[in-house]
């Protein structure tokens, strides 16, 4: 492998990585400020539980998000130095200010919360917890600038061959950030969703099978409550089945959410980058309808080879432009034009190494862009539509004994991680050659662009490369072991894992004003406790 | 040194200070990293370790991601050529990072022995590591890299070996040992702090003779008059900073160490200046504040953000310490936990 593949698969396993921390931490982070907020103006027990519990599994999961974030900032000076030349200008300014807007945000108001517990005046210390989750959601911004822009180069012009920012204003609301950025956002939300629906119906279903909770001749719950185990009382009850149901209805919330938004993104997608819309369809020549399923090997340039077997007519259309009528352009069309502006082979510059002067494959790979976003859209929809289910089954208060169903639920979980990763894949492959993409209007600053080819750094061997793809995806391995681990050891342990209080007395009703050394939940600001939370 | 703009030093300035404020915060946390396994001696000081930089940590590292992302906007060129010139102990730096970040949360997540040393380990190496790793860069930024006209690196993954790295890789190890232990007299109660105390009296001198070296060094080399007024002002920050140490007033001694590591990073840059990344091929290739720099309108633009931001960081981090302000001591630390699951096995 050359250095170029290796600098690719490096990015995309780690991004792909960061990126299943990332959605759980927006998404999450997002659900736990709710609760706690619901917590403080209620004072319900069961919403602190939920609070403490959810926030628990939120942490464990956000350290890893940092841990690999730091990989992704450092790796465009490290593996991709001329890409960071060329387009620094530009794309230096969201990063930096991501850092600086976001990130000191994030971290300091997420250590003022982890610790602040009785330290803080209470509404203050839930203003620590929204302002760092508001934080999280700002980073993403960011990014999606800065990603958008490789996308849709705006607000530039070009001087002496590099992009030079010229209308920052145009760069920060690209509308191609615009639309990706409430996209991601509500693609976290999915994520949340299901990971709430998924651990929620574990514990209701949990409880019926230790036969804490039984069901009347109508199949009503009757909720009890178990003396042996730490935590199950009837307050526990409540906790998972409003998780369940905030995850229902958050899944479904953001499935219709992201439909809406990928919508305008495929439009979008259609002006801006039109052999990813080919590539998303597999289609070789101009057509109207989009096929749902297809036979054959997608990634053929015989069109012969592809059969699709279920077809919606004019839907491509409408994805790609809001009728049943345009035609979408094939790849058999798009090549020649594509080769006719931007070249039919790679300049004879060294910066190309051996690829210099050889012919440009301006087509992705199809079975990738294909797939990709037939799984975006499938997995989230899938989850969606078991979310319905769902809320459905447990209108009478809890879920059936199933031990299938319960299994189902938490493999569940995993199609909205799915559709991210998935989502993410086909945007970024789907973008090859380029690496910053070009603007098919043949006006101004259309020239502005730049192959994946030309990206990676010129110093750095393939050694190197090796050895820092199989380092750091081992690290990223076990790590991905130890989390998953843990957060299945905090799931298991139920809300006590959260708050050891319960295990050590049964429960306090009430909002919980515990005066226990350190241990209360909540409770007031003027304690005279140095630390109500220890690592 | 013709024609220097104005924006492009700005933002040289601001990113020498973005360095000394991650210096200064991280330096104390990855120095109590790497006093995990050489000073705690039992599990209680570890966690009473831990817990003094617990609720910091995160943000103190964000100074690091700043002064890379800030790099990356105002000086493109520097960023490229630095960082794909140290590739190989930039990887180690992040796999370091990473499990430094990773043990503080996850090792109290499991009441075992084994589980505790494991992070013990990867929390003191990951710290040393890293502390090591960053200083080595930034010694090799202020005494130059193999790097051709383009800013590539010329030769293999090691040609950037010099002596400086190792000059550099100790001197901030040390100096973040030295203020570690100062953070913790400062910071904690009990045996804790007067061993902190002994300990900083003991290795101060000791602790801050390698920075200094590095920093009179590159004085020689390509330093100016006032380079040496600010090693003077080091110099008697690290006396003040002893004098006070000895007569317990951990708080004066703590901010003259500070005041040693201020002037003598002030020091460094202001001797390399307007040199961003000296060619140890060819001086025609250095890297300076003109020829690196994006274009005024981008600097421009992140001056003002920077006015912003950087304010509201320092003023809600202030905060933060503020409100940890209070001594911990072994006796504070709640209970280690362990909790019976609420689900059997099965
Ligand atoms: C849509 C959102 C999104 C996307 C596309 C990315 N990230 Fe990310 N990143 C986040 C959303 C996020 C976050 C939600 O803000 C995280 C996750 C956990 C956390 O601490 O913050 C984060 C953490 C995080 C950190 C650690 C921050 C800290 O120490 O607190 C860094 C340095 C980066 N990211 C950098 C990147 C880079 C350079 C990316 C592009 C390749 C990237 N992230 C993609
Ligand atoms: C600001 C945000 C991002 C930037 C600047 C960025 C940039 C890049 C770059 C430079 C490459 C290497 C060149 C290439 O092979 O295309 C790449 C590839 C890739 N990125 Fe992104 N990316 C960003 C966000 C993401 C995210 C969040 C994901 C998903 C989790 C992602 C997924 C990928 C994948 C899968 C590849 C590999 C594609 C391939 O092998 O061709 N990217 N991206
Ligand atoms: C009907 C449903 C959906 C449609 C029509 C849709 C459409 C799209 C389109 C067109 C893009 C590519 C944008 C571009 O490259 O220019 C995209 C990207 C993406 N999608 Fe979807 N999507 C849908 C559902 C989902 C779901 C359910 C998720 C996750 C749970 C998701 C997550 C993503 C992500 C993470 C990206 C990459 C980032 C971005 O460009 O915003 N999408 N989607």
């Amino acid at each position: 492998m050359e250095a170029l593949d290796i600098a690719r698969w490096q990015f995309g396993i780690t991004t792909v990585y960061h990126f299943l921390m990332v959605p759980l931490t927006i998404g999450l982070g997002l659900v736990v400020a709710i609760l706690q907020t619901a917590w403080h103006r209620t004072g319900r027990e069961e919403y602190l539980r939920m609070t403490k519990f959810w926030g628990k599994l939120f942490l464990i999961n956000f350290i890893m998000g940092v841990a690999t974030g730091i990989v992704q900032e450092f790796q465009f000076g490290m593996a991709w130095s001329e890409y960071s030349r060329f387009v620094g200008d530009v794309f230096g300014a969201p990063l930096a200010m991501e850092a600086l807007l976001a990130f000191f945000v994030e971290s300091t108001f997420l250590g003022l919360w982890i610790f602040g517990w009785k330290k803080l005046p209470k509404g203050i210390h839930l203003a620590c917890l929204w302002i760092a989750v508001l934080g999280s959601v700002v980073s993403a911004y960011f990014i999606i600038v800065a990603n958008s822009w490789m996308q849709h180069p705006v607000g530039v012009e070009l001087v002496d061959g590099h992009p030079q920012m010229v209308d920052a204003w145009a760069v920060f609301t690209n509308n191609t950030a615009l639309v990706a950025f409430p996209h991601t956002i509500m693609g976290a939300l999915a994520v949340a969703g299901g990971f709430l629906l998924g651990i929620a119906w574990y514990h209701l279903w949990r409880r019926r099978r230790d036969g804490i909770d039984t069901v009347d001749a109508k199949g009503f719950v009757v909720v009890g409550e178990s003396a042996t185990i730490p935590g199950r009382d009837k307050n526990d009850h409540k906790v998972w089945l409003r998780s369940l149901r905030i995850g229902a209805v958050v899944a479904m919330i953001s499935f219709a959410g992201t439909a809406i938004t990928g919508d305008i993104q495929g439009k979008l997608m259609f002006e801006q980058q039109p052999m990813k819309m080919a590539a998303a369809e597999a289609a070789c020549h101009d057509g109207t309808s989009f096929s749902i399923l297809s036979w054959g090997d997608v990634g053929s340039k015989n069109c012969d080879d592809v059969v699709a077997l279920i077809e919606l007519p004019g839907l491509l259309s409408f994805l790609a432009h809001g009728d049943f009528t345009t035609e979408v352009k094939g790849v058999n069309t798009l090549v020649p034009e594509y080769q006719a502006h931007y070249g039919t082979n790679l300049p004879d510059d060294p910066k190309y190494g051996d690829r210099a002067g050889s012919e440009i494959q301006y087509v992705p790979v199809m079975a990738v862009t294909y797939w990709g976003f037939r799984m975006m859209i499938g997995f989230g929809g899938i989850a969606a539509l078991a979310a319905f289910v769902a809320f459905f089954v447990v209108r009478k208060g809890t879920v059936p004994e199933s031990k299938w169903l319960m299994r189902l639920a938490l493999f569940g979980i995993l199609a909205p991680f799915g559709a991210n990763a998935a989502g993410w894949i086909f945007t970024e492959l789907g973008r090859q050659p380029f690496v910053v993409a070009p603007n098919p209007q043949m006006t101004g600053i259309d020239q502005v662009f730049m192959f994946t080819a030309a990206a990676v750094s010129p110093g750095v061997s393939t050694g190197e490369l090796l050895f820092s793809v199989i380092s750091l995806t081992t690290v990223y391995a076990v790590l991905l072991v130890v989390e998953v681990a843990l957060l299945v050891k905090y799931i298991r342990g139920g809300v006590a894992s959260a708050m050891p209080e319960l295990a050590h007395e049964s429960a306090s009703d009430g909002d919980g004003q515990n005066k226990d050394h350190g241990k209360g939940p909540g409770g007031t600001s003027d304690s005279d406790d140095v630390l109500a939370f220890a690592y | 040194m013709e024609n220097i703009e104005t924006l492009p030093t700005i933002w040289f300035i601001l990113i020498a200070v973005l360095w000394t404020g991650y210096l200064f915060l991280e330096g104390f946390d990855l120095g109590v990293g790497m006093l995990m396994k050489t000073f705690a001696r039992n599990n209680a000081e570890k966690r009473l370790l831990l817990n003094t930089v617990g609720p910091v940590w995160d943000g103190n590292e964000v100074w690091l991601l700043t002064a890379g992302g800030a790099t990356f906007a105002a000086f493109p060129f520097w960023y490229a050529s630095l960082f794909s010139t140290l590739y190989v102990p930039l990887v180690l730096v992040l796999l370091a990072l990473i499990f430094r970040a990773v043990s503080f949360e996850y090792r109290g997540k499991v009441d075992s022995v084994r589980w505790r040393t494991v992070w013990d380990w990867a929390l003191s190496l990951g710290s040393f590591v890293s502390a090591f790793g960053i200083g080595a860069m930034l010694a090799l930024t202020t005494t130059g890299l193999p790097i051709n006209a383009n800013g590539d690196r010329v030769g293999g993954p090691f040609s950037w070996f010099t002596g400086y790295a190792l000059l550099g890789g100790l001197a901030i190890v040390a100096f973040a040992l030295v203020h570690a232990l100062a953070f913790l007299a400062l910071k904690t109660d009990g045996d804790v702090r007067l061993r902190a105390r002994a300990a900083v009296r003991r290795w101060l001198p000791l602790g801050l003779a390698p920075l200094a070296a590095w920093v009179v060094i590159v004085a020689v080399q390509r330093g100016n008059p006032f380079s040496w007024v600010l090693i003077v002002v080091a110099v008697a920050g690290a006396v003040a900073a002893w004098v006070f140490n000895s007569r317990d007033r951990e708080g004066v001694s703590f901010a003259f160490l500070g005041l040693f590591l201020l002037a003598g990073t002030a020091s460094l840059f202001v001797s390399v200046f307007p040199t961003v990344l000296p060619s140890t091929l060819d001086p025609a290739w250095d890297l300076t504040v003109s020829n690196a720099s994006s274009s005024p309108y981008t600097l421009g633009l992140m001056t003002v953000v920077a006015c912003i931001g950087v304010p509201l960081v320092l003023a809600y981090q202030a905060w933060t310490y503020w409100v940890f302000r209070k001594r911990l001591s072994t006796a504070h630390l709640p209970a280690a936990h362990d909790f019976a699951p609420a689900v059997g096995k099965g």
